[in-house]
């Protein structure tokens, strides 16, 4: 029972009788908001403590600019709808601020042809870029290394090359995506038909291995720690310097079933690695459809990287436009 | 408060979400996915995918929709062609005029059987052409006979008849016309304009992907080809955009619900555009693109005035034959697969209805001025 508080959805909370202020912050800094206070039902799912919380200068400045994109998004997809309420509630999933029409190239198009979208891609950009400064500054604050900086950045690298990076590349802000909720679903089919369908692009293929694999690697990791919290297996940070029981089991349990092991450590780094890669190698993936292969099974066929299937008819079916030179 | 008071309230709330989510569940479940079994058929080489996919359930359900009406009993010939026999005969001249009354009888109960003759004719004399249907009818007679003599590659040796699209009804049940304004360009002033998507897509399948696939496409002849089909890296010869893409997938989604198929009744699905890898079945709905195009702007379009006159219908056939035809914009009712296919790969299944109908083939191409009759 005494690490029964340990774990999500257990009985007991422990917890000090006041909430922690945190370490004193460095001069130039804003002061925390609040003091801090203890809610029951975040000590079931975590740590029972809510704030106080560090908002300053960049943290303000990023929801200041992402609400703006909120705005403009939501205005206009309400707008789409006649102003009804009703209809935006029912419709919502299918509402969309579109990208410019592709004949406006790289120019600042009207409003209501894509001005908006630009608007809303700037002002939600901005925003993503301040919180990461955000999340890099608060942990240079507290002494950490910037690992969670740098992971968010991956993510921030494809969202980047799908709404800027290959639109400008392109030559085209036509190539962007809606901001919608089936919309950008509908332009990612759309997307992979154009080029020639996107499964036999290899960084794609990567991007899902890293996908995949970072969750096998979480249910592998967490498992494992669970296994052996009976012995105190989830003090990581105390078993990298003295290794106990718990760890020693762990490692044996996986010597045991494939012959190899992770260590304490290296297992965060196998998990941070496989999901920056995912959407690394992704990213690469979207930047070279278009800008460099124009069709991604051709591609493959040609590399050797895809068969060339038997076709449903001995010999194949001849384009008819040529047939009938229409 | 308590402990045990703090932990009751806890765990009502835990209950009532728990209990909220899983009929939230159950609803998801229900309304959207189908009930098995689903049958898949093979339809191409192993391991590429290539397959049918139905519900028998819901094919025995649809069955009804395509039967074909009862044979109009054949009658023997008269000796006499209906150009002498009756007066006004302008495409149907050269057939004995036994037969060109059994085809009168049949045309009744394909287009107007609750109307009945009157829908086309004046009763006091019926070779007068004053009923603005008349002239309609002579035309759509033409059309019929260019479809099964121009369009074999489509209609193949089944070919069509009225009933093919008519289905016992004055006006076809699936019919398109330009959409209104609002639905088009949903904004006003400033706002941004959905560019003609982002709403319920009752013609891609309730997608959010273009509501109006059939102007571009089946009216005008914009380029359906987005794909990259001839090297992987010929940059800069194709400029086809993303967006496009979706107006082609919108009116693929338009081909899969008219003939009640998948994608890869036609498509090889691991390059959509590649004509070696298709099936024989796509080369047959490639020309029925064309033959769809060319119906609505040869024979339909040009019929519009005389639906502008008469927007409900004639006054003569009464209060069951006022349906529109027009649409919302004053544009005449026009065709896509739907029409004819109603979900069935082959329009009633493939029924071979023309054979019983030979009458149909001796319909006169010779032009007939389209308000001749119209004083």
């Amino acid at each position: 029972m005494p690490l029964e508080y340990q774990n999500i959805f257990t009985r007991v909370q422990v917890h000090g009788p006041a909430p922690n202020p945190g370490v004193p912050l460095p001069p130039g800094d804003e002061p925390r908001l609040g003091k801090g206070t203890f809610v029951h039902l975040f000590g079931r799912f975590g740590e029972a403590q809510l704030g106080p919380i560090y908002l300053g200068r960049l943290g303000l400045l990023s929801i200041v600019c992402g609400l703006i994109a909120i705005v403009i998004i939501g205005l206009n997809m309400w707008a789409s709808v006649n102003w009804d309420p009703i209809q935006f509630v029912r419709q919502f999933f299918w509402l969309a601020l579109e990208p410019p029409p592709p004949h406006y190239g790289l120019r600042i198009p009207p409003l209501q042809d894509g001005g908006w979208w630009l608007m809303a891609g700037f002002f939600l950009t901005a925003s993503i870029l301040l919180w990461w400064l955000r999340t890099y500054r608060r942990a240079r604050a507290l002494g950490m290394g910037t690992h969670v900086a740098w992971a968010f950045a991956a993510a921030i690298w494809l969202y980047l090359v799908l709404g800027f990076i290959r639109p400008v590349m392109m030559g085209s802000w036509g190539e962007a995506v809606p901001f919608g909720i089936f919309p950008h679903l509908d332009w990612t089919a759309a997307f992979s038909i154009r080029y020639g369908n996107l499964f036999y692009n290899p960084f794609h293929a990567l991007s899902i291995v890293f996908l995949y694999g970072s969750t096998l690697l979480f249910a592998m990791h967490g498992a494992t720690v669970l296994a052996v919290s009976r012995y105190g297996g989830e003090r990581e940070l105390d078993q990298t310097i003295d290794r106990g029981t718990a760890y020693e089991r762990a490692a044996l349990f996986w010597r045991w079933c494939m012959g190899f092991n992770a260590t304490s450590e290296s297992i965060h780094r196998w998990a941070w690695w496989f999901a920056v890669l995912t959407p690394l190698t992704g990213g690469i993936g979207i930047l070279l459809t278009g800008t460099v292969v124009d069709n991604w099974y051709l591609w493959a066929v040609k590399h050797g990287f895809a068969p060339m299937y038997e076709p449903v008819v001995p010999g194949g079916i001849a384009d008819p436009l040529l047939a009938a030179g229409r | 408060m308590s402990k045990k008071k703090d932990f009751d309230l806890v765990s009502t709330v835990g209950w009532t979400a728990t209990a909220v989510l899983g009929v939230a569940a159950a609803f998801y479940l229900a309304s959207t996915f189908e009930r098995p079994p689903v049958i898949a058929i093979q339809w191409g080489p192993r391991g590429t995918a290539m397959e049918l996919v139905y519900n028998p359930r819901t094919v025995v359900r649809e069955l009804p929709r395509h039967a074909v009406p009862p044979k109009e009993e054949e009658v023997d010939k008269s000796g006499i062609p209906s150009r002498e026999a009756y007066q006004n005969v302008q495409v149907l001249g050269d057939l004995d005029s036994a037969e060109f009354l059994r085809l009168m009888n049949a045309l009744t109960a394909w287009v107007s059987p609750q109307q009945g003759c009157n829908y086309c004719h004046n009763p006091e004399n019926l070779a007068d052409d004053s009923v603005y249907t008349k002239v309609v009818a002579r035309k759509m007679l033409q059309m019929t006979k260019v479809i099964n003599e121009s369009w074999q590659a489509h209609v193949g040796q089944t070919g069509v008849t009225c009933w093919t699209c008519h289905r016992g009804q004055p006006v076809p049940a699936y019919v398109w016309a330009t959409e209104t304004p609002q639905a088009e360009r949903r904004t006003r002033g400033l706002m941004a304009t959905a560019a003609g998507q982002n709403t319920v897509s009752t013609a891609a399948g309730l997608s959010s992907l273009p509501t109006d696939p059939f102007t571009p496409f089946l009216l005008e002849d914009k380029q359906i080809r987005v794909t990259t089909t001839w090297t992987p890296m010929s940059l800069g010869d194709n400029r086809m955009s993303i967006k496009q893409a979706e107006w082609t997938y919108a009116l693929m989604f338009h081909f899969s619900a008219a003939t009640g198929a998948n994608c890869t009744f036609c498509h090889n699905s691991q390059n959509f555009g590649k004509w070696e890898g298709s099936t024989p079945q796509r080369v047959t709905a490639w020309h029925g693109i064309y033959m769809t195009r060319a119906m609505n702007n040869d024979w339909i379009e040009p019929l519009t005035p005389l639906w502008r006159e008469n927007p409900k219908g004639p006054p003569e056939a009464g209060a069951a034959a006022a349906l529109a035809r027009l649409g919302p914009m004053g544009d005449a009712l026009k065709i896509n697969c739907m029409t004819c296919h109603q979900g069935a790969h082959k329009p009633m299944l493939g029924a071979q209805m023309l054979a019983d109908y030979p009458e149909l083939n001796a319909v006169s191409l010779s032009p007939v001025p389209l308000r001749a009759a119209m004083r």
